[in-house]
């Protein structure tokens, strides 16, 4: 047994070796530096506790930035969750054409980040952008979406919802593993549409639910390219999410220590949130059939 | 698959339904749409006359009056970009055969052979996928500055051959579900296992390693924090970051710059087309969502 062991070591050392080198070490590096003044250029030097106190004592940014994140992953997660839960039981709808319209939700998803950033920046321009000029057909004067308080943050949300599609498609394949045999039980029961939504439908789907609100509350804490491309934090640093400052901290400050320390803040925040989330899991998540 | 849904609507729901589904593709196309016919647009199409400050949408100014094609030109004229194609498809194609590969050498590892600390090395491999990259960024930054490959497309590429752990978890679950006397007759052969591996194995798993490939490909393309970590000098840029990079320095030239994002997004498009099957079960199936 001991040659199928080593073959085993063999097959998996790819990603062993990666992760050791890679994950792991890195990992607990990254513990060290927070303790540490480090620049990248010069040797990191130990100065104890003094990141972890100044980030929750001097620096206001640091706990904006935590707010604007958690607004960021209070508002997007949850509208993201039922725009793509709603388009989802509409493309499970037994109507002609349902192919163009799942593509056409879909689309918007596979549209590269930085193209989309690109399509975004044109699209909320004030005075000639697609958004305001529209607004204006129907005499609003829309706002400066891309640099003024709140409509900058809103925006970005807006961006995040167009591409809901990913998770959309996801929870139509939760729809399509609903067992038609539940909705013709149902139906003899006398239950009409809105009772089997409410009784069956979303029931069965919220695993698909419970992984897609994990999943994305994780991705919002770490939410940074999008804003660093369309906002740059700003104005007023309504836009400067944790992920960004951290990367201002460390690339533009080459404060890296410090941000190390703030590294390990988020992942701490990340790992109580999931579990947080987990806890709540066997109340409202329904398994089985 | 399609079974008669039990859900029959009535006429009248079906008109509602179409109704509410037509109305809600407006947003989600429209973006895409604009994109494109700006990008064929002339200045005059793009920007108000001299006594307006302001553009007020109506339908037939949404489409260019004269298709500039030229746009695509000028646009590509303004910077190396087939520079930035040529490394963006040689990242992608090295990424995707570092990934795949190196993935399914794992993933047989975990599915098939026993070795212990099995399951302790998957729950690892599992809780790495939850891990924000910030946390390790700084110190892997610094061991690629270390060995020197700052400013090389190095640290865009080795990673890849270290496997994917996504991709080791989907694969798993696949090679799980052949069937152990088809490896079987490979011992009886007197097969090594690595043979087992890529001459049994690996063409079983094509449906599945093909979506692992249309994932790292797209995630490989998309790509937009490497490049902007390791990446200094503009011969070696990505069309992502190009685009990005593009974005800062001629962000009002919008016919052109509507012109590069359309090129930049058409592969992808087409990818999706081509393979409409791989890419929704593949998602539904492993739940990606970048």
């Amino acid at each position: 047994m001991r040659g199928q062991a080593l073959k085993g070591y063999l097959f998996i050392s790819p990603w062993l070796i990666g992760f050791a080198l890679l994950v792991a070490a890195p990992f607990i590096a990254s513990i060290y530096l927070s303790f540490t003044h480090y620049d990248i250029i010069s040797p990191a030097e130990w100065v104890g506790g003094s990141n972890y106190k100044r980030l929750f004592t001097e620096d206001p940014l640091f706990w904006k930035s935590l707010v604007v994140t958690l607004k960021y992953a209070l508002v997007a997660v949850p509208v993201g969750t039922v725009l793509g839960v709603g388009m989802a039981l509409l493309l499970n709808l037994d109507v002609r054409g349902i192919r163009f319209y799942r593509t056409a939700f879909y689309l918007p998803s596979i549209v590269p980040m930085v193209a989309s950033c690109a399509v975004f920046s044109w699209v909320l321009n004030p005075h000639i952008g697609l958004m305001n000029s529209i607004l204006r057909g129907i005499g609003v004067e829309g706002p400066a979406w891309l640099t003024s308080e709140p409509w900058a943050f809103y925006s970005l949300v807006m961006m995040s919802l167009w591409s809901v599609g990913g998770s959309m498609i996801i929870y139509l394949a939760g729809l399509k593993d609903v067992p038609a045999s539940l909705y013709e039980a149902a139906v003899v029961d006398g239950a009409n549409a809105w009772q089997r939504t409410v009784h069956i439908t979303l029931p069965m789907l919220t695993p698909v639910i419970f992984f897609n609100l994990v999943m994305g509350t994780i991705n919002a804490f770490q939410y940074f390219a999008q804003a660093y491309i369309m906002t740059e934090g700003g104005p007023e640093d309504s836009t400067t999410f944790y992920a960004l400052y951290l990367f201002q901290r460390s690339w533009r400050y080459l404060d890296m220590g410090y941000a190390s320390a703030m590294a390990w803040i988020l992942f701490v925040i990340i790992m109580l949130i999931t579990a947080l989330l987990f806890k709540t899991h066997k109340k409202w998540v329904h398994y089985g059939r | 698959m399609k079974t008669k849904s039990p859900l029959s609507l009535t006429r009248r729901q079906k008109w509602a339904a179409h109704v509410v589904l037509v109305v809600l593709c407006i947003p989600f196309l429209m973006p895409i749409v604009w994109m494109v016919a700006t990008s064929l647009k002339s200045n005059e199409d793009i920007f108000p006359q001299e006594n307006q400050a302001a553009i007020t949408f109506n339908i037939s100014s949404m489409l260019p009056k004269d298709p500039q094609w030229q746009n695509y030109k000028a646009a590509l004229q303004t910077g190396p970009f087939h520079l930035y194609l040529r490394n963006s498809l040689l990242l992608c194609t090295l990424n995707v055969i570092g990934a795949v590969f190196s993935s399914a050498l794992a993933a047989y590892g975990f599915a098939r052979l026993r070795f212990p600390g099995k399951e302790g090395l998957f729950i690892l491999l599992i809780a790495t996928m939850a891990l924000p990259r910030h946390v390790t960024m700084i110190p892997v930054f610094t061991i690629f500055k270390m060995l020197g490959w700052y400013g090389t497309l190095l640290p865009l590429i080795v990673p890849a051959f270290f496997g994917n752990p996504f991709f080791i978890f989907l694969l798993r679950q696949f090679f799980q579900t052949i069937p152990a006397d088809l490896a079987e007759a490979g011992t009886i052969d007197g097969a090594g296992e690595f043979r087992i591996f890529s001459q049994i194995m690996l063409p079983l798993a094509k449906p599945a390693l093909i979506t692992c490939a249309l994932f790292q490909f797209l995630a490989t393309w998309n790509d937009f924090f490497g490049p902007l970590l390791y990446i200094n000098d503009p011969a070696k840029y990505t069309v992502a970051y190009g685009l990005q990079q593009f974005m800062g320095s001629h962000g009002t030239a919008w016919a052109q710059l509507m012109a590069v994002a359309t090129l930049f997004t058409l592969p992808i498009v087409i990818l999706f087309f081509c393979a409409q099957k791989v890419f929704i079960q593949g998602i539904s199936t492993t739940g990606a969502t970048r």
